[in-house]
């Protein structure tokens, strides 16, 4: 029984890591293609990709993008969260329901959806536009985590705050939004994370600047090729030291 | 006060979420002329869905690609997690659910392509065959069916993994000793007790699964060639080459009612569960 679990592991593992490991293996391969056999072992397509302008110009989109569209989702996502958790409203529990409904539905359709109203508003297809898109599946998002987050004590010091005759926005940024940082940061750096990889709304809704998984699908039409897995393996790169900097950062704090 | 501060998120969901999907419902009673639009309460998009059938046949698909997915991670997953959770010593627990998700973090287009290298025709997995003399032709497995199931698989296992791994290590071990001292043998406790107790994960992970498998364009169109058309694509297809926007929005709202319908169906389920 226990010999029995720890095959299943090691055959899971290699199950999970297979494909990942051909991918940055074969961006390696000194030649056409990256299939078996290994060929060689060169730096030359991450060269290539490196000094390649479209792959590069798209990286920034998609850093800017996801930033931008993270810290609008976190300010949205913060202040909502904060009155709902401390005010009462008539409806908050239809309000609750109508922030988090995006996370329900298939970004094709949230894409879709949006692509309709901006032709029919006339409004011109941009990185902007694809930010809008990733700010509604983020959104409920940061808002979940969040709200989840509040609790009593920040209530009380919220309450000494203002009875010491804090302003709101001071109470706020000065007191709740300190009181939250692992979470706050948590959600930024998931929408982040989201943004940065998301496709299908990226790909409808900007059109001649676009992100960097727009533009590695448009690199696949052209083949397999070893530049092709030197980019996944970046990628894979920048994603993985991303985790790795909020595991140590942040969610070791919140725990 | 509190108003204030729930408009901004209220109006930006309202505005980019609300109102398009109900630009999207209205749009997909309109019928195309030519290359017009032209606007209507023309149901003729939703009897061709369920009438035409290439619609049919990708609405069928997409369906049974869905429930295959979803039934095979949750098999895969649940012994890895538990694996992880009862077996891994606890202080290594956290680096192995790490390892396990860490592909996760690939770029997704990137993934699936990945897979392609893997499965193809020259791939490592056909290579591997071929050389230990498994097989004496290449196996077919990229560009068909099979290999859209893999990457999906891959890709849930491990999000699975860690929804039903948060679920067992709330468990109390009581559950298991209790059971353990009423006389249950491990699969009794298994299926009587653990199983149970996990399940509102189980099919909260389950449903999830089945939302992004169901919606997803990219794994099917790089892993699954040609052969056959998944309700994702259709739609992608309609809207480019076809221009078709408001057949793409039926499409997309059959999909959606698709969604709706397996929330209502998993919670109906879970409810019974519990009385």
């Amino acid at each position: 029984m226990r010999a029995l679990s720890w095959a299943y592991l090691a055959v899971a593992y290699a199950f999970v890591f297979l494909p990942v490991v051909v991918l940055v293996a074969f961006s390696f391969q000194d030649g056409r293609l990256p299939v078996p056999p290994f060929q060689g072992f060169t730096l030359e397509w991450y060269g290539r990709v490196l000094g390649e302008r479209d792959l590069m110009e798209a990286l920034v989109n998609s850093a800017l993008v996801a930033g931008v569209s993270s810290l609008i989702a976190l300010i949205l996502g913060f202040l909502a969260a904060h009155a709902l958790a401390r005010v009462r409203l008539p409806g908050s529990v239809l309000m609750r329901g109508v922030l988090i409904a995006p996370m329900t539905v298939s970004y094709l359709i949230i894409a879709l959806g949006l692509l309709t109203v901006f032709n029919q508003a006339g409004v011109r297809l941009s990185l902007w536009t694809a930010g809008v898109g990733h700010v509604v599946i983020n959104l409920p998002l940061c808002f979940a985590i969040t709200y989840a987050a509040m609790g009593d004590h920040q209530k009380n010091a919220e309450r000494a705050a203002r009875d010491l005759g804090a302003p709101e926005w001071k109470v706020l940024a000065l007191v709740s939004a300190p009181m939250l940082a692992a979470p706050l940061a948590a959600a930024f750096f998931l929408s982040v994370t989201f943004s940065w990889d998301e496709f299908i709304i990226a790909f409808l809704l900007t059109r001649f600047d676009v992100t960097l998984p727009v533009e590695i699908w448009s690199m696949l039409r052209s083949g397999i090729s070893p530049a092709t897995n030197a980019v996944g393996s970046l990628v894979f790169l920048v994603s993985v030291t991303l985790v790795v900097l909020l595991e140590v950062f942040v969610f070791r704090r919140v725990k | 006060m509190g108003w204030g501060l729930v408009a901004p998120a209220l109006l930006w969901t309202a505005a980019f979420f609300v109102l398009p999907f109900a630009a999207m419902v209205a749009l997909s009673f309109a019928h195309m002329e030519g290359r017009e639009v032209v606007r209507g309460f023309d149901p003729g998009n939703y009897i061709r869905i369920f009438t035409d059938w290439t619609m049919l046949k990708a609405l069928l698909n997409s369906l049974e690609i869905t429930v295959v997915v979803t039934v095979v991670s949750v098999v895969l997953a649940y012994p890895l997690a538990a694996i992880i959770a009862f077996r891994v010593p606890v202080r290594w627990q956290r680096l192995a659910l790490l390892l396990a998700v860490l592909p996760f973090w690939t770029s997704y287009v990137v993934r699936s392509y990945a897979w392609l290298l893997v499965l193809g025709q020259n791939g490592v997995v056909n290579k591997a065959l071929l050389s230990l003399g498994l097989i004496a032709e290449p196996l077919e497995i990229a560009a068909t069916r099979t290999a859209t199931v893999i990457g999906f698989v891959h890709f849930f296992v491990m999000l699975l993994t860690l929804t039903i791994y948060a679920n067992l290590i709330q468990l109390s071990p009581n559950y298991a000793r209790a059971a353990a001292d009423l006389g249950a043998g491990r699969w009794q406790t298994f299926r009587h007790v653990i199983l149970p107790l996990t399940l509102p994960g189980v099919v909260t992970g389950a449903f999830l699964t089945f939302v992004l498998c169901i919606g997803d364009y990219i794994t099917p169109q790089i892993l699954g060639g040609n052969a056959e058309l998944t309700l994702p694509q259709l739609i992608m297809l309609q809207m480019g080459r076809s221009g078709n926007f408001p057949l793409a929005s039926a499409l997309s709202v059959v999909l959606m009612a698709v969604v709706t319908l397996a929330y209502f169906a998993s919670s109906r389920w879970l409810r019974m569960d519990r009385v």
